[in-house]
C-alpha cells in the first residue's frame, strides 16, 4: 500500500495534506504557548520548562518533547519531499507557456511553492536561533527563552525575517488548509464556504498571534 | 467585423511553432468562432497558402472535438465550447490570439490540433461498466436514488474536450478523470469496478504525464459543461477508499 500511495500523484498529495495538518496542529499549540510571553519572564520560562517535563513520571525528562520533535521532522521531510516531487512533475507537464498571458489562480495559490521554500528556510534559521542558539545574536542562555526572544527581536533582521515568514505562513495556510480538506475528501459543495472561512480565520489567527511577539518587543511591551 | 488574428502555426509535431498574424474582414457577429476560421482558411487556400489546421466535428457543443485557447482562455471568453462561441463576443478591430491546448500529454500534431488520445487511454483503464449487452434492460430493474442519478448525470456531461488540462497551470487531467470516475462510481451499474476504476484511471492519468492537482480551480472555470472543482474532492475520496480497501481495510 505504501508504494501505491507514494507512486500516485493523488497519494503524494495525501502525504502532503496529512503532514501539513500535523504541522498545522503543532503551530496552533505553538502560538498559544508563545503568547505567554505577555505575562512576563516568570510565566514564559516556567512554561518552557514544563514542555520538558510533559508526561512525567510516565515519560522521562524531555522524552515527550523529543517525540514531538521527531514527528515534526518526519512531517517536514515528507511534506517537502512530496512538494518537491509533485512540483517537478507539474512543471514538466506544462513545458511551453501560452503566448497570451493572464494571471491565473489566487495569490495564495500561486505562492505555495516559493512560500513553502521561505517557510523551510525560516524553520532552519528559527531552530538555529532559539533552540540551539547557534545563530543567536548575543549570548544565548539555555533555559532563559524569555531573554533569548527579546534579544532576537531587538535586531532589525530578526524582526524582518520573522515577520516575512509569518506572512508567508498565513498565505500558505490559507490555501493549504482548504486544499488539504479537498485532498482528504472531506470537502463538499455545502461545506465549501465554511472550510474557506475556517482557513482564513486560522491563517489570520496564526499570523497575528506569531507576529504579536516581535511587535511586543519592538514596542517595549515585552522587554 | 474586421479582425487581426495571431494564430499558432506549427508544421508538424517535431517542428518549431510560432504565432502568425492574419487580417480577416467581412466577419458577421453571428458567425461562430470556427466559421470565422473557415473564412480565414478559404482566403488562405485561394491565395495558395496552407490553411490553419484545427479540430472540430459536431459544431453543436456536444462532441468535445473543438479546442483552441483564445486570448488565453480555453474555449474563449464565454463558458461554452469554441464551436458555440460567436463573434458577437468580440469587438470590431480586436486582435485575437489563438493557440492550441498546451500540455506535454497533449502534443501538437499540427497548428492548433493536439493529440488527445491520452484521454482515450484513461477511459480504457476503467471508464466503462461490465454489463450484459443486448436489448435495453427494464428501467425499474435497478433503482437509482434521485440524488445519485443527478450526480451521475452532472458528471456524464463531460465531453472530454480537454479544456481543463489546457487551463490548468500544471497540465493536470484531474477534472476530466474525476468526472468519468464519479459518473460511474455512484451508480449501481458501476459498483463491481468501483475500486479498480478509480485506482486504474488515476494510475493511467499519471502514466500519461499529466501534472498533479494544486486546487488552483482554473479547470472548473474553463469547463464548458460546468463540471465543478469539488468533483476532484469526490474522486480523492473514492481513491482513498479504494486504497484502504486494497490494503485490506473496510
Ligand atoms: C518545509 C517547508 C514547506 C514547504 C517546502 C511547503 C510546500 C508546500 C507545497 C508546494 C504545497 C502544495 C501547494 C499546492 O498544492 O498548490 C503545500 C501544501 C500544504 N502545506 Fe506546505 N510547505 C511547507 C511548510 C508547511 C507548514 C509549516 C505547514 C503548516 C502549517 C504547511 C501546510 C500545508 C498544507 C496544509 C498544505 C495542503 C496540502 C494539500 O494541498 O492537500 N506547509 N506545501
Ligand atoms: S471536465 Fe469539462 S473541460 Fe474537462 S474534458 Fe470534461 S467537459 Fe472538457
Ligand atoms: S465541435 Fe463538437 S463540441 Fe465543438
Amino acid at each position: 500500500m505504501a508504494r501505491t500511495v507514494w507512486d500516485s500523484t493523488v497519494g503524494k498529495k495525501t502525504v502532503m495534506a496529512v503532514s501539513g495538518v500535523i504541522m498545522l496542529l503543532y503551530l496552533v499549540a505553538h502560538v498559544i504557548g508563545n503568547l505567554k510571553i505577555f505575562f512576563g519572564a516568570g510565566e514564559f520560562n516556567h512554561y518552557a520548562h514544563w514542555l520538558r517535563t510533559v508526561g512525567e513520571p510516565f515519560m522521562h525528562y524531555e522524552w515527550t518533547l523529543w517525540l514531538v520533535r521527531i514527528v515534526l521532522v518526519a512531517a517536514v521531510a515528507a511534506h517537502a519531499t512530496s512538494a518537491y516531487q509533485l512540483s517537478r512533475r507539474d512543471l514538466r507537464a506544462r513545458p511551453s507557456k501560452y503566448v497570451h498571458k493572464k494571471p491565473r489562480a489566487s495569490y495564495a495559490t500561486r505562492t505555495m511553492r516559493w512560500g513553502g521554500v521561505i517557510l523551510g528556510l525560516f524553520v532552519v534559521w528559527h531552530i538555529l536561533d532559539l533552540t540551539t542558539g547557534t545563530a543567536h545574536p548575543g549570548g544565548f542562555q539555555e533555559g532563559h527563552p524569555y531573554q533569548n526572544v527579546v534579544d532576537t527581536f531587538s535586531t532589525w533582521y530578526g524582526n524582518v525575517v520573522y515577520i516575512v515568514a509569518m506572512l508567508a505562513l498565513g498565505l500558505h495556510v490559507r490555501h493549504g488548509f482548504w486544499s488539504a480538506a479537498q485532498t482528504l475528501g472531506v470537502g463538499s459543495r455545502t461545506r465549501d464556504r465554511a472550510l474557506k472561512t475556517l482557513a482564513n480565520v486560522l491563517a489570520l489567527l496564526l499570523t497575528a498571534g506569531f507576529v504579536a511577539v516581535p511587535v511586543g518587543v519592538m514596542t517595549g511591551v515585552v522587554s | 467585423m474586421k479582425l487581426t488574428l495571431r494564430v499558432w502555426r506549427q508544421k508538424n509535431a517535431g517542428a518549431e511553432g510560432a504565432m502568425s498574424t492574419y487580417e480577416v474582414d467581412g466577419i458577421s457577429p453571428d458567425m461562430s468562432f470556427l466559421e470565422m476560421l473557415d473564412v480565414l482558411n478559404e482566403r488562405l487556400i485561394l491565395a495558395g497558402e496552407e490553411p490553419v489546421a484545427f479540430d472540430h466535428d459536431c459544431r453543436e457543443g456536444i462532441c468535445g472535438a473543438c479546442s483552441l485557447v483564445i486570448n488565453g482562455d480555453a474555449h474563449g471568453p464565454e463558458r461554452t465550447t469554441t464551436c458555440q462561441l460567436h463573434m458577437r463576443s468580440f469587438r470590431d478591430g480586436d486582435t485575437i490570439d489563438v493557440e492550441p491546448w498546451r500540455a506535454s500529454a497533449f502534443p501538437v500534431i499540427k497548428d492548433l490540433v493536439v493529440d488527445r488520445s491520452a484521454f482515450d487511454r484513461i477511459i480504457q483503464a476503467g471508464g466503462y461498466v461490465t454489463a450484459p449487452t443486448g436489448s435495453a434492460p427494464e428501467a425499474h430493474a435497478t433503482p437509482v436514488p434521485k440524488a445519485d442519478a443527478d450526480f451521475a448525470f452532472e458528471h456524464a456531461e463531460c465531453i472530454g474536450c480537454g479544456a481543463c488540462v489546457a487551463a490548468c497551470p500544471n497540465g493536470a487531467a484531474m477534472l476530466f478523470t474525476s468526472a468519468k470516475v464519479n459518473h460511474l462510481n455512484v451508480l449501481p451499474q458501476g459498483a463491481p469496478e468501483r475500486e479498480t476504476r478509480v485506482l486504474d484511471m488515476v494510475a493511467q492519468m499519471d502514466a500519461e504525464g499529466f501534472g498533479g492537482c494544486t486546487l488552483a480551480g482554473e479547470c472548473a472555470t474553463a469547463c464548458p459543461k460546468g463540471i465543478p472543482l469539488v468533483s476532484i474532492t469526490s474522486m480523492n475520496k473514492e481513491w482513498l477508499r479504494a486504497t484502504r480497501k486494497a490494503a485490506g481495510g473496510r
